[in-house]
């Protein structure tokens, strides 16, 4: 690109564009939105390179790979065996994934319902705090931003069953604690415990901020017309929270298919008849103990599909209950 | 496009490239011209061995000025996760370590490479000849001998003593074993302490005259009487004569700590322990496992050259140093580790020599009695559904028989699939 048959520069010079006949000059402008147009996508191109080529690369290129790998056999340490789709069709008669994927659902269900009660009923009490309020988020805040290892680590003390501090609390009250962690009808209600205590905070933040969307007059006015407390809490500030509510549903579902950290960590999916492996703990088995990763790379992109389902069908259902104001 | 955009695009295909190129050489040790460096990776040195295997590879590199040795350990539960991702990462160590079962999936996946061109020139006459032909599959020898250890009964003398108990013999059966478990069981000590899992049931099951696979290898048999009464061995012990899961509460090493403190009186466990039981203050010694028919564990380690190294040679040097030479021997043979899988009984013969334990030549009562543990492809997906069988019984979730019959009915599948 020289500088004198730049259609840019040429239009720059006042001189220049008053000797041009008209249809060239139109020619040159036409040109010209051209060229901004290129700089202006070199720009966008420059300011999505950070996030768009590590997503790329780690992500879009993986996920391909992942689909690519499941229809293989293939152990990791040999070589890959072309299977078609019959990984998927083996997949359908697993009982274990589907235990697993059962036992995903079941932590949805205990983990949903905790965080959302627990991060409103922190959210409500928070609103009527004045003094000290971003303390307080912040406190309850920071399991969120802790890595999930050091935080199950944790609970995974906090309920030991011999020496765990649950367990010596219960003690005191004259009841004999589970075996949490170790008992194979605990593990699951162990690991939502953990989790909901971590997810609080975050649900809390977001529906704070929603409650403080509430406008103050709304609520006067109920209160004159003589809407007690309750009233006002059901028929004004549940559906005005209802955009912050269904954004809560939608990630903390969406979080809930991929649980895999604090699994591993407390449970590794057991104990005795896998009574935690969730979906993604089964994937990580299929892969690295198993030698299986046709296996699980083809429960992945199940796994990928039903989030996808889910997530569709709670898009589609929020306009009979999502109050947009 | 601007300076700018081509400069980025530029920017971004270098990083590209070089994020494509990391992979295959920022991992490797330049070597200095004419030497080349062997990368060894290892489960068995780490904690108490790490400067035995710098030993005799300082040996090794004075005894060959050309080859350097970089070891790399991890410990064996993160061993093979580790190993095989290095492998799918096209980054795998020259040389590495293999205990039996993973030595045939490794084999079989074609991950090792056939030493045959090595062993060609080279006398093997210093291995054993059994532990030799175990390494090698259809004609081929995949890996050398490195090392075997048993599986034998501890026991702590002065809590025997003091319940005026004899101390066990190698004629004890799972009767007298448990008699004694409960007599020692009391206050801050427990009588036994044998965890409920595959290998000790694969044993167990031995021992009570079973056997896992029926005639054809493929069929499950372990869910006969025999397969029950093992089973019951096993869990007769957590919460009456040893702790239980959730008393022990995930703490890694508890039972060897337990045993240290002087707070378990009889423990199953392997020679690989002698030498970190060295300075207990107390007296203690090992007996062949009891059992009316004796059936021992014996485990068996080999190291292997990757199929994928450019270093076949120098890497096979190694593993012949590691394995046979005279400083390797004395050197397992001086810290209790593993013994060496050699011909010559002389080369080992002050293994048996050192106290404690006083009784070390139970090790050679447990070889004589040596079960070999059921190895198939799925091996890993075998182990953890006997042992989740087994913990369901334990937790009373299924009755025994009920459990190891579809245990037996998921091994079959296994199997079936190949």
């Amino acid at each position: 690109m020289s500088e004198t048959t730049s259609p840019a520069r040429a239009l720059d010079e006042p001189a220049a564009a008053g000797r041009a006949r008209p249809a060239a000059a139109v020619r040159a402008a036409g040109r010209r939105t051209a060229g901004a147009r290129l700089r202006k996508a070199g720009t966008v191109v420059l300011f999505l390179a950070p996030s768009a080529v590590p997503l790329v690369l780690f992500t879009l290129v993986p996920m391909v790979g992942s689909l690519w790998v499941s229809l293989h056999e293939w152990n990791l340490i040999g070589a890959m065996r072309w299977v078609g789709l019959g990984n998927y069709a083996a997949l359908l008669r697993d009982g274990d994934a589907w235990r697993a994927l059962g036992n995903t659902v079941l932590y949805i269900a205990g983990y949903l319902p905790l965080v959302y009660v627990g991060g409103l009923g922190l959210a409500l009490a928070l609103n009527r705090v004045t003094r000290g309020r971003d303390l307080f988020r912040g406190v309850y805040f920071l399991p969120v931003v802790t890595s999930w290892v050091v935080v199950a680590l944790i609970w995974k003390w906090l309920l030991n069953p011999s020496e765990g501090i649950v367990n010596k609390i219960l003690a005191l009250l004259g009841i004999d604690g589970p075996g949490w962690w170790t008992s194979d009808t605990w593990a699951l209600p162990s690991v939502i415990i953990a989790s909901a205590w971590k997810d609080l905070g975050f649900v809390m933040v977001i529906l704070l901020a929603g409650l403080q969307a509430v406008p103050g007059d709304v609520l006067e006015a109920a209160r004159v017309d003589g809407a007690g407390a309750w009233r006002r809490f059901r028929h004004i500030v549940l559906p005005l929270l209802s955009p912050s509510t269904f954004f809560v549903l939608v990630i903390s579902c969406i979080s809930g298919f991929q649980v895999f950290d604090q699994v591993y960590v407390m449970t590794s999916g057991g104990p005795a008849a896998a009574a935690s492996e969730v979906a993604v703990e089964r994937v990580y088995d299929l892969t690295f103990r198993y030698g299986r990763v046709g296996d699980a790379s083809a429960l992945s992109w199940v796994l990928f599909l039903v989030i996808l389902l889910v997530t569709v069908v709670q898009v589609r259902l929020q306009r009979r209950w999502v109050d947009y104001g | 496009m601007s300076r700018g955009l081509k400069a980025l695009s530029a920017f971004a295909l270098v990083a590209v490239l070089a994020a494509g190129c990391a992979k295959g050489s920022a991992t490797r040790e330049s070597a200095p011209e004419g030497t080349s460096n062997i990368k060894y990776f290892t489960f068995s040195a780490a904690p108490d061995h790490l400067a035995d295997l710098d030993k005799i590879v300082k040996a090794f590199e004075a005894a060959n000025p050309s080859i350097t040795v970089t070891v790399e350990t991890a410990p064996f539960t993160d061993y093979f996760t580790k190993l095989q991702t290095a492998i799918a990462g096209q980054t795998a160590p020259d040389a590495f370590e293999l205990n039996y079962e993973n030595f045939v999936s490794y084999a079989d996946a074609g991950a090792l490479r056939d030493l045959g061109d090595q062993t060609a020139g080279d006398d093997l006459s210093a291995y054993a000849p059994r532990s030799l032909q175990t390494f090698g599959r259809n004609g081929k020898q995949y890996a050398l001998p490195e090392s075997y250890s048993a599986v034998l009964l501890f026991y702590n003398k002065d809590l025997f003593d003091k319940a005026k108990l004899a101390y066990p013999t190698a004629d004890w059966t799972w009767d007298d074993e448990l008699a004694a478990a409960r007599k020692l069981t009391g206050g801050e000590v427990y009588g036994d302490f044998q965890p409920v899992q595959f290998f000790e049931f694969y044993k167990a099951l031995a021992q009570a005259g079973g056997s896992f696979f029926g005639p054809d290898g493929k069929q499950a048999a372990f869910n006969g009487p025999q397969g029950v009464a093992a089973a019951e061995f096993l869990l007769a012990k957590p919460g009456k004569v040893m702790p239980t899961v959730a008393q022990i509460g995930g703490t890694p090493d508890y039972d060897t700590n337990l045993f240290k403190k002087g707070r378990l009186a009889m423990w199953h466990n392997g020679v690989w322990q002698f030498a970190g039981l060295k300075d207990v203050p107390f007296g203690w010694d090992v007996v062949v496992e009891p059992a009316s028919t004796k059936a021992s564990a014996v485990f068996q380690n080999a190291v292997a050259v990757s199929a994928t190294t450019k270093n076949a040679a120098a890497a096979y040097k190694w593993l012949r140093f590691l394995t046979s030479s005279e400083v390797a021997a004395t050197t397992r043979v001086a810290s209790s580790w593993e013994l060496p899988p050699l011909a010559d009984a002389k080369a080992y013969a002050g293994y048996f020599e050192q106290t404690p334990p006083a009784n070390r030549k139970a090790v050679l009562d447990a070889v004589a009695s040596a079960t070999a543990e059921p190895v198939i492809a799925r091996q890993q997906e075998l182990q953890d559904i006997v042992t989740k069988a087994l913990e369901q019984a334990a937790a009373g979730k299924a009755p025994v028989q009920k459990a190891l019959d579809d245990a037996a009915a998921k091994v079959n599948e296994l199997t079936k699939s190949g």
